[in-house]
């Protein structure tokens, strides 16, 4: 059964072929430039990994909402309110020693994402507003704030000297970036996020709060009925979910961008990371280990295409295409696994009967 | 799309049905092995059987819903060659499903006219189906309002739809899945009033059912089924409901549990003149006044609708009572969340048991610690301890019998007599001193119910559990209570002693006449 997303990333892959093919490209050579994008060198392997950090974070956050049953659309905003929180913190308090700067950056990071989910979760726990639309709004909010910011209050005084006015910060000082772990791009931020992925599994699996969480996403009838403050548990979920997205941006800051910067668009600091993680969280099953294969996959086309677009001269527009059509064919084949999945369940359904009648007869 | 409608207008009337050595093989079971089974004009043939037996399958085959692996069918002598539910409505055949296939929000008439074509090709003809609705309604006694919407009809009316939803196709062979397993004793005497109407009327019904009674009282024939074979197969003038129990279960069935005296205690749960909203928001009960002692059942009877549901969700804390007090134990706990009446000893079987009391997804062993999950032995501060659950839920599973492959097993999967024993196994292993039992039998076929007795007069006997039965069994309230409250529109119009009342002056006070008798306890 898990051949069937696989199946359908490659029919996404044969119709991206065909686009790229229209395109007088030989998909050939494109697809080529997208693996050596990707997979072609330690740097490409690094790139695809750094790239694929954030998703993994964002991921790991949806896991837990999608679990509780709430819909997590917000990690755009979430991912925002991370890095621009954790990027105050380091202009702010530059003088205080490297590793408590860190701390407290990545700290105020993820409470930062907490907070703005659990504004979501409140009010969809309390006052039954929509989560999807709540959480996208809030998206516009922490964007275009940072924007504003940008522009403003934290823009680097240098730019304003030279009268250029890109909208980005200061570099950070320098105590603050997290460690190379190899001399690439690759950064100490890839192996927080899977100690964190672990930690959510055991969060979920292994603890009462992660079993309560379970439940409410299961059925908040039975849950309120087995003594649950499912409204509590809500929030709850919300802002474990938003906190683990906020220092996904935070580590972005530190580990990769050491400021902060946008093009100006809503996406203009997190290049959709927000979504894209959706995406891994449910190429990954919701499951926080399967989200981290799942992430790396998408880091790697990520990375892959920007590569294959200056190799064979491809418009942006169709990696987007390309990455949409993926996402669209997974999270379609999802059904058809779920389809199958209640097949099997109904032969196992008879099965237990028989074996029933069986043992009423022995008796 | 204009030829299949004038076939399936245009029918013959069935004749007779025949089925002949089916033959049907799941992965891993033998679901149908080497039936025959016939049906003619005019006549109510029931397919009796324990859940699992095959009943369903062997009519989703003649529906055509399942292929069968060998064997015929023959509709009017004529080999039938059933390929989806469409070939059965044109040789006017139609199946009333257990669960109902009709889309809540819309109209009755929008509901039958769903999946045919319109008379008027692109424009809807609601007004003409409406009218033959009324029609039929008429005809057939399905008294229904064309306009209203699913979800405000009741589920003896929503019955009544998808009877009107077959015979609207021209179907003169009704097979009816479990009919009354959701119904009211009233709306079930309706149903069958209707039936018996249409059966002299020249259709023909296969009745599938596991209540004995049901059988007894509206078949001409039965067909007993057990392990996918038929057991017997007799006209019902040779059958007696311990009869049919046997051949049905295998060996003798106990319909009357043993119930023995015991000294009852002291108050367990009581109410002091509560007050709750419905769901409508208005009120739902008017001031009752309950006693119940350690070591007594009191069942409510009254027809659904009473207020029974909502008095139950008072008790557990999950509907706010707007006036009046709730004691367990002599503590004051009216309103408090459910958390905390949990821990004071309150279990409860809700009447929703897949909605309310288990979850679905989860494996048997998580949905037996569903309410205790945060204490030990089950969790060790905020973890939980594996080797314990796995410990506990297997001694519950064999301690409670629940049939199932293995504790991950997901709860989906279990029968429902099954999940209900589970959910007996989480509720009685708590050892509460109050347990609200509300239709704890309902859809269980005759092992699980006699087993479920079991376990209820147990609990009262053994460990003095002070149990609120709320059935819309009358049988099973006589045979299980110690005193019974009859409750009518929210108020309680008197509480009696078992044996010193009859159905008949059960019945009066359920149509809302109050009780002469206090029934008052000499206990003390």
């Amino acid at each position: 059964m898990t051949l069937i997303p696989i199946a359908a990333f490659l029919l996404a892959l044969l119709i991206g072929t065909i686009m790229i093919a229209f395109l007088g490209v030989n998909p050939l050579i494109a697809y080529q430039a997208l693996l050596k994008g990707a997979f072609g060198s330690t740097n490409a392997i690094a790139d695809t990994v750094v790239k694929a950090t954030p998703l993994l974070f964002v991921g790991l956050g949806i896991c837990i909402a999608f679990r509780a049953g709430v819909l997590n659309i917000g990690g755009e905003g979430q991912l925002v309110a991370g890095a621009l929180s954790a990027t105050i913190i380091c202009l702010n308090f530059a003088e205080l020693p490297g590793w408590i700067l860190i701390i407290l950056a990545l700290f105020v990071g993820f409470l930062c994402g907490a907070i703005w989910a659990g504004i979501a979760g409140f009010l969809k726990a309390y006052f039954k507003v929509n989560e999807i639309l709540s959480t996208i709004m809030l998206n516009y909010i922490a964007a275009y704030g940072m924007n504003y910011l940008l522009r403003g209050p934290i823009m680097d005084p240098l730019q304003i000297e030279l009268g250029s006015f890109i909208p980005q910060t200061t570099r950070l000082t320098h105590v603050v970036d997290l460690p190379r772990l190899i001399p690439t791009r690759l950064h100490f931020g890839t192996i927080v996020a899977v100690v964190f992925a672990i930690l959510v599994y055991i969060f979920l699996w292994r603890t009462t709060i992660g079993f309560r969480v379970r439940m409410i996403g299961q059925n908040i009838q039975a849950s309120r009925a087995s003594g649950i403050n499912v409204q509590k548990y809500m929030v709850l979920a919300f802002i474990l979910s938003g906190a683990l997205v906020g220092l996904g941006g935070a580590i972005e800051v530190l580990g990769v961008h050491h400021r902060l910067f946008t093009d100006g668009s809503v996406s203009g600091f997190t290049g959709s990371a927000g979504f894209n993680g959706i995406v891994a969280a449910l190429f990954g099953q919701l499951h926080p280990i399967g989200t981290i294969p799942a992430s790396l996959l998408l880091g790697a086309l990520l990375t892959g295409a920007n590569k294959m677009q200056r190799a064979v001269q491809i418009p942006s527009a169709l990696i987007g295409a390309l990455n949409g059509l993926i996402v669209l064919l997974v999270v379609g084949s999802d059904y058809l696994r779920r389809s199958q999945a209640r097949r099997m369940e109904q032969t196992a359904e008879s099965k237990t009967n028989s074996k029933n009648k069986n043992k009423k007869e022995s008796q | 799309m204009k030829k299949e409608l004038s076939k399936i207008t245009n029918l013959s009337k069935v004749e007779k049905v025949e089925m002949r050595g089916i033959i049907k093989q799941f992965p891993g079971v033998l679901a149908n092995d080497r039936i025959d089974f016939d049906v003619h004009r005019g006549e109510v043939h029931t397919l009796l059987g324990e859940n699992g037996a095959g009943k369903s399958t062997l009519m989703k085959i003649l529906y055509g819903i399942y292929r069968q692996d060998k064997g015929e069918i023959y509709v009017n002598g004529k080999l039938a060659n059933l390929r989806s539910p469409l070939d059965a409505i044109r040789l006017g055949i139609g199946m009333v499903h257990q669960h109902f296939m009709l889309v809540p929000t819309l109209t009755v008439a929008e509901n039958v006219a769903l999946g045919l074509p319109s008379s008027r090709k692109y424009l809807l003809d609601l007004d003409v189906v409406s009218e033959r609705i009324k029609e039929l309604a008429k005809v057939h006694g399905l008294h229904v309002d064309p306009k209203a919407k699913i979800w405000q009809l009741s589920v003896g009316e929503q019955q009544r739809v998808e009877i009107i939803k077959i015979l609207y196709r021209g179907a003169s062979l009704l097979i009816l899945d479990e009919p009354t397993a959701v119904l009211t004793p009233q709306e079930v005497e309706e149903l069958f009033q209707v039936l018996r109407s249409m059966i002299n009327r020249g259709y023909s019904i296969v009745f599938i059912s596991h209540k004995l009674h049901e059988v007894l009282s509206l078949s001409d024939r039965v067909t007993i089924l057990r392990d996918g074979k038929v057991v017997k197969s007799l006209p019902i003038a040779e059958v007696t409901k311990e009869k049919l129990a046997r051949f049905m279960v295998g060996r003798e069935v106990l319909f009357q549990v043993e119930h023995p005296s015991v000294e009852l205690g002291k108050v367990s749960l009581a109410l002091e003149g509560i007050w709750a909203q419905g769901d409508d928001d208005l009120p739902a009960l008017r001031g009752i006044d309950l006693e119940i002692h350690s070591g007594e059942i009191l069942g409510i009877a009254g027809v659904s609708g009473n207020g029974q549901k909502e008095l139950a969700e008072v008790i557990a804390g999950l509907r706010e009572s707007t006036q009046g007090k709730v004691f367990i134990k002599g503590t004051e706990v009216t309103n408090w969340p459910p958390s905390r009446l949990l821990e004071y000893g309150l279990s409860s079987i809700p009447e929703e048991r897949m909605r309310d009391g288990t979850i679905q997804k989860f494996t048997v062993e998580e949905n037996l610690i569903l309410k205790d999950h945060l204490h030990t032995p089950y969790a060790d501060g905020i973890f939980m301890n594996f080797k314990n659950i796995a410990r506990e839920s297997e001694r519950l599973i064999s301690d409670f019998d629940i049939r199932t492959p293995s504790r991950h097993t997901s709860l989906k999967s279990l029968s429902g007599g099954n999940i209900q024993k589970l959910i007996l196994a989480r509720e009685l292993s708590r050892k509460p001193g109050v347990l609200i039992a509300s239709q704890p039998t309902r859809g269980l076929d005759v092992s699980a119910t006699e087993y479920v007795h079991r376990q209820l007069i147990e609990q009262r006997t053994k460990l003095k559990t002070a149990t609120l039965l709320i059935s819309d069994d009358l049988d099973e309230i006589l045979s299980l209570s110690d005193r019974i409250a009859v409750i009518y529109e929210g108020k309680i119009m008197g509480v009696v002693k078992r044996n010193e009342v009859s159905i008949g002056e059960l019945g009066m006070m359920m149509g809302g006449e109050k009780c002469q008798g206090d029934g008052s306890l000499d206990t003390n």
